[in-house]
């Protein structure tokens, strides 16, 4: 019998042991070999410790015991989250031979609850990006045409389950990093409230905007995967203590007259007709599905591009300070005084972009700028904050694009960082505002590249978000599609 | 909004603790004028009056009980370090003889 490839039913094959764990890492070490050449989705993997843990899985499946809700299923992680295994590089040549004394928080979580972490993802460099093409090794190519990218920046992770190797991967979104190359690869992406889950061990770029969130197949996969890795966790003050729900026994009560709002300030000048064509579809299923769509204004939406950059840009220049080339990573050659060790260290260590960023945010809080630029920023950013609220009072969730374009070729915007920037226009302000987000597959443009559908819930309301992507993926076949080459994927025969 | 010069580019980068290139100071005071002078829309935006928000949540100040837990021992500490002598990180000199 043929087994979908997905969280949701890999781990009850393994748990009903109609597959094995061993099965199911061989399976996914198979599709790994035959696609990753071709797309640069990992940075690194680990078949022997992989194996090693499935044995682990099928023994206690074998004496009866209840391993967990993730029991045997491979999953990757983006490489800026620590393990205690392999290496840590976060993309970058300053980390290249890093290796973590300790587990990421979601590590641990996904472990323990009998997910085998099978490898680690591309990035761009320290998740700064929006094509993955920043990666200081190689850029993630996508899986639906490899001359275009994966989106950024947890490309690696999306071209990963986009090529069928994996059923989730772990993303982290700091502006849209893990909606954007949702979208661009024809997955499901999930950014939760900020909050919602740990960030021990994720190797911080903006602290006040990172978050952690699962790529999928499905938003049943989503809502398995965050029910594992969403709660308090003391080792990360600002992670809330609110009780976690059962994200996926609430998909299925059915979300009756849900409120979708629809706001002009996403439909505006610069987004793409097959865009536009194909995210009005979808809140038209919606809609004859029994939503009620409500006009909604955003009167600020149009500076969070501007105030995101200021904002990111700081918190990471700040952040980045801790490479310096004294604990670890990379150290210059022969520093005469500790001025050349810091300057020579990060000159070289650091990628373009990154150095862009640390110079924008170090200019940004500068004395005599820092009023005109940060604090300016963070006054918009609760103009924004408040446009939210106000939205949310009228609204159970806001549908959007998830960015203007599909993915764009390889090239075409490295050379110009503000158009670059520009594609999270649609994605950042989620994360200013501290909501949670999915990305969905909602159709394709004339060349057969996926479009994404952005659902967009108020802080901790992701049970009522994942409700309705749920609903709308039970009425459309989108997120169904993968690529040709790997459409025998979707479900296995082998096992 | 004044474009960012080479100048400008320098001493941030003395900030920064970035040793970039001529070819990268050059380059850099292009891309820096160009994402400032975008982001300087932010000034039609009235903000009098509006306080400033750094955090997504209302963030308090988090205690714990103070109890001793195991750490992270030196030779794990050093794992990773760039050059490490005895249980120490090693670095160049920091002070010179007269000065110490």
């Amino acid at each position: 019998m043929a087994l979908s490839w997905t969280v949701f039913d890999l781990a009850r094959a393994v748990q009903t042991q109609a597959c094995s764990a061993r099965e199911a890492v061989e399976e996914s070490f198979r599709r790994l070999e035959s696609h990753d050449p071709n797309i640069g989705a990992f940075l690194s993997h680990d078949r022997v410790r992989s194996l090693r843990r499935a044995l682990v899985v099928d023994g206690a499946v074998s004496r009866g015991e209840w391993v967990g809700p993730l029991a045997g299923v491979p999953v990757a992680v983006k490489d800026n989250l620590c393990a205690s295994f392999g290496l840590t590089t976060c993309g970058s040549r300053i980390l290249e031979s890093f290796r973590s004394t300790y587990d990421a928080h979601v590590v641990e979580r996904l472990e323990s609850a009998g997910a085998i972490v099978i490898g680690k993802t591309n990035l761009d460099e320290f998740a700064m990006g929006s094509s993955c093409e920043h990666s200081a090794f190689f850029p993630t190519r996508n899986p639906w045409d490899a001359t275009r990218v994966a989106g950024g920046s947890s490309g690696g992770s999306a071209a990963a389950v986009a090529a069928r190797i994996v059923p989730a991967a772990m993303g982290s979104d700091t502006g849209g990093s893990i909606r954007l190359p949702a979208s661009f690869c024809g997955v499901t992406g999930l950014k939760p409230a900020y909050g919602r889950v740990s960030r021990y061990g994720l190797v911080a770029f903006a602290s006040s905007l990172d978050q952690i969130g699962p790529i999928t197949t499905d938003a049943r996969d989503a809502a398995l995967v965050l029910s594992v890795i969403a709660g308090h966790d003391a080792r990360d003050s600002t992670s809330v203590k609110a009780p976690v729900p059962d994200y996926v026994s609430s998909l299925e009560e059915s979300p009756h007259s849900v409120r979708v709002g629809l706001s002009e300030e996403y439909f505006a000048e610069g987004l793409g007709d097959s865009v536009r064509r194909a995210v009005m579809e979808g809140v038209e299923h919606l809609r004859r599905d029994g939503a009620e769509i409500v006009y909604i204004h955003l009167p600020h939406m149009k500076y969070a591009t501007a105030c995101y950059y200021l904002i990111a840009s700081s918190e990471a220049s700040s952040n980045l300070a801790r490479f310096d080339g004294v604990h670890y990573g990379y150290r210059t050659e022969s520093p005469q005084d500790m001025f050349e060790l810091y300057t020579g260290t990060r000159g070289e260590g650091f990628g373009k972009e990154v150095k862009r960023r640390i110079m924008l945010g170090t200019f940004a809080l500068s004395s005599g700028y820092y009023d005109a630029y940060y604090l300016k920023a963070l006054k918009v950013r609760t103009l924004i904050q408040r446009d939210f609220d106000r939205a949310f009072e009228q609204v159970d969730v806001i549908a959007s694009p998830v960015a203007p374009t599909t993915a764009f070729g390889l090239g075409e915007k490295s050379r110009d960082p503000l158009a670059m920037y520009l594609s999270d226009i649609y994605t950042i302000s989620a994360n200013l505002a501290g909501l949670c987000a999915i990305s969905v597959p909602c159709g394709f443009d004339d060349r057969g590249m996926p479009i994404g559908l952005q659902l967009m819930g108020r802080a901790f309301g992701e049970e009522k978000l994942l409700a309705v992507a749920h609903r709308y993926q039970s009425l459309t076949n989108h997120h169904r599609q993968a690529p040709a080459s790997m459409a025998d994927d979707t479900s296995t025969k082998r096992l | 909004m004044s474009a960012i010069d080479k100048n400008t580019v320098r001493y941030v980068a003395t900030l920064a603790r970035l040793r970039l290139s001529e070819a990268e100071i050059d380059r850099m005071a292009g891309e820096l004028s160009a994402i400032v002078s975008y982001v300087w829309q932010l000034n039609e935006v009235d903000t009098t009056n509006v306080p400033p928000t750094a955090h997504p949540l209302p963030v308090t100040n988090v205690f714990r009980e103070d109890i001793i837990r195991p750490g992270v021992d030196a030779e794990e500490a050093l794992r990773n370090a760039p050059e490490a002598h005895g249980d120490f990180f090693r670095v160049p000199k920091v002070l010179d003889q007269e000065e110490a």
